[in-house]
């Protein structure tokens, strides 16, 4: 469905995408995760064809986004950055004025409004003006705008920034409800929103991609490093002799607990699953276990590891 | 075509939705009443040949008006929707530049023309109370032709200063500026000296929007003004359009 290869974008002195290529598949919900700064946004522009790349090529369902900008835009819907809208018209007519704009015919728009309104919980608020509106209704009509063309790729640039909690909820639920039918590209830099919606992750940094893959694989791929945290009541010394002894555990770290319990962090070694062997010695010393887990990489600690700036760089 | 229309529709309801349209509507009709009294005064003096429209010309509201009120006008067109973002959402809609810098033009056009027809009435009580041949669909006509091709002149330029800015308000001082210029361009030819070359008078004569306008309010409609008043509103458009298209080449 996208297809951009060697996309670099230059302002003025200032390389904002450098480089850049990846393909996105039919029906994927992907999500472009950085932080502020990173390209996202600039690669969203050139995507919808806003505005066109220094260098490299963009293809959106086969077509170019520079030469077939037209064909490209009856294919995008494009929400951007900040979710612009006018506030001085009512919900229902912004919808029809977008839908007639994107080439829907009077009727056939009626009809389409209708529906993206039902499907964005917008129906109780059809005749009020827009800039009275609430923050989430207001990025409801937003999606509902991106949608109302039936678009094959949805791109959405921070679709849930300055939500409360329970309209990112409603809005994550209507983005994912979208999958299967449209391609989806998120910009986002909260993390569990990925997790949470996306079968693909592209973590961006200074204009270039630094990881491509499932969040589910993203987090394997890091699990090398994960701990086990075992809380026994066991003499210090005898769980040191233990732990040193054990082939299976490259680092350890025994610090003392409330009452007779020490914490033990293990690090595993080829990161082999350690909670069995330690049930298994607990159950043979009549030791007392109170806690055994496995600290699991969440995407954010790979997330700061990839983006951490390189010492080198900065120097 | 069909999409041309969507966007004027969109383009006038921002007008009339607004506040500040109804505020340039109520400048405009104070303005034009002022002139309308002082007009009048006139008129209750001395007798004169002129065509009241004429003499409402000569009052000098004319051209205030016009310069005051077409930046303020236009400087929203452009300005406010790259601010607001809106400008984003509308070019990633399969719409033509072009279209969109017509559509913005004409809605304009219209608004302005309706913020000037508290003059007709005035007019029409003119006519009502002296005798026929004050005023005639001649001069009425001359008068509106030239009100409608100076504005169109004024509000063209001010899509252009509109379309270099994000700020509205930078947009407005733009295309004051511009338009004081243009305006003052045609006040050259007399300060001349008397050695410039017969071909220099005649090309800053081009440039005489207030002779021109004259005309127009006596009810003579000189072709060569028409020409230039619609070429000179073409080339502003144009570097519009080409300023609108500048984003992807920049």
């Amino acid at each position: 469905m996208i297809e951009v290869s060697n996309l670099t974008k230059r302002y003025a002195g200032r390389t904002a995408v450098d480089d850049l290529s990846f393909t996105v598949a039919r029906g994927e919900i992907v999500g472009l995760l950085g932080p502020n700064g990173a390209g996202k946004s600039t690669t969203m522009r050139i995507l919808s064809s806003f505005m066109p790349a220094t260098s490299g090529t963009v293809r959106v369902a086969g077509f170019d986004v520079f030469h077939a900008a037209d064909e490209v835009r009856r294919r995008i819907g494009y929400m951007p950055e900040n979710n612009p809208l006018y506030p001085e018209m009512r919900v229902r007519e912004y919808l029809k004025f977008r839908a007639r704009l994107k080439g829907l015919g009077w009727k056939k728009s009626r009809e389409r409004v209708s529906t993206v309104m039902e499907q964005c919980g917008l129906t109780d608020v059809g005749r009020r003006i827009i800039g009275q509106l609430s923050k989430g209704y207001k990025q409801r009509v937003g999606l509902a705008d991106a949608l109302v063309h039936e678009p094959e790729l949805i791109i959405l640039d921070e679709p849930t920034i300055g939500l409360d909690p329970q309209q990112i909820r409603s809005v994550r639920q209507l983005i994912k409800s979208l999958a299967g039918k449209h391609t989806v590209l998120i910009s986002t830099h909260i993390l569990p929103e990925v997790e949470m919606m996306c079968s693909r992750v592209f973590i961006m940094l200074g204009g270039k991609i630094l990881a491509a893959d499932t969040p589910g694989n993203l987090q394997h791929r890091m699990a090398g490093g994960s701990q086990v945290i075992a809380e026994i009541a066991a003499p210090a010394a005898d769980l040191n002799a233990i732990w040193d002894a054990m082939l299976e555990v490259e680092q350890f770290d025994v610090s003392p607990s409330e009452g007779e319990f020490f914490r033990c962090a293990l690090t595993p070694r080829d990161g082999q699953d350690l909670r069995p062997l330690i049930f298994n010695l607990v159950r043979e010393r009549g030791w007392a276990l109170r806690e055994l887990t496995r600290s699991r990489h969440t995407l954010e600690d790979i997330y700061v590891q990839v983006t951490r700036p390189n010492p080198e760089e900065t120097e | 075509m069909r999409i041309f229309w969507v966007l004027l529709r969109r383009e006038l309801s921002a007008f009339f939705f607004s506040v500040t349209g109804y505020v340039i509507i109520a400048a405009v009709t104070l303005l034009t009443d002022l002139s309308f009294v002082v007009l009048l005064q006139n008129l209750g003096t001395d007798p004169s040949p002129m065509p009241v429209t004429e003499m409402f010309y000569r009052t000098y509201y004319f051209w205030l008006i016009v310069l005051l009120v077409t930046p303020v006008i236009t400087m929203r067109l452009f300005a406010l929707e790259k601010a607001s973002g809106t400008f984003e959402t509308l070019m990633t809609t399969p719409v033509g530049d072009a279209q969109v810098v017509a559509a913005k033009f004409a809605a304009a056009v219209i608004f302005y023309m309706v913020a000037w027809l508290p003059l007709l009435a005035c007019l029409f009580i003119v006519r009502h109370f002296t005798n026929q041949s004050a005023l005639d669909a001649g001069t009425v006509g001359g008068m509106f032709l030239g009100i409608l091709l100076t504005g169109g002149l004024f509000l063209s330029l001010g899509c252009f200063a509109s379309s270099l800015t994000r700020s509205q308000m930078a947009a407005a001082m733009i295309s004051f500026m511009l338009g004081v210029s243009l305006f003052s361009l045609g006040f050259l030819a007399a300060a001349l000296p008397a050695t410039a070359q017969p071909w220099q008078t005649q090309i800053i004569s081009y440039f005489g929007l207030f002779e021109q306008m004259h005309d127009f309010a006596r009810g003579v409609v000189d072709t060569r003004a028409v020409i230039f008043y619609v070429t000179a509103t073409f080339v502003f458009l144009f570097l519009t359009l080409r300023v609108v298209e500048s984003r992807r080449w920049k």
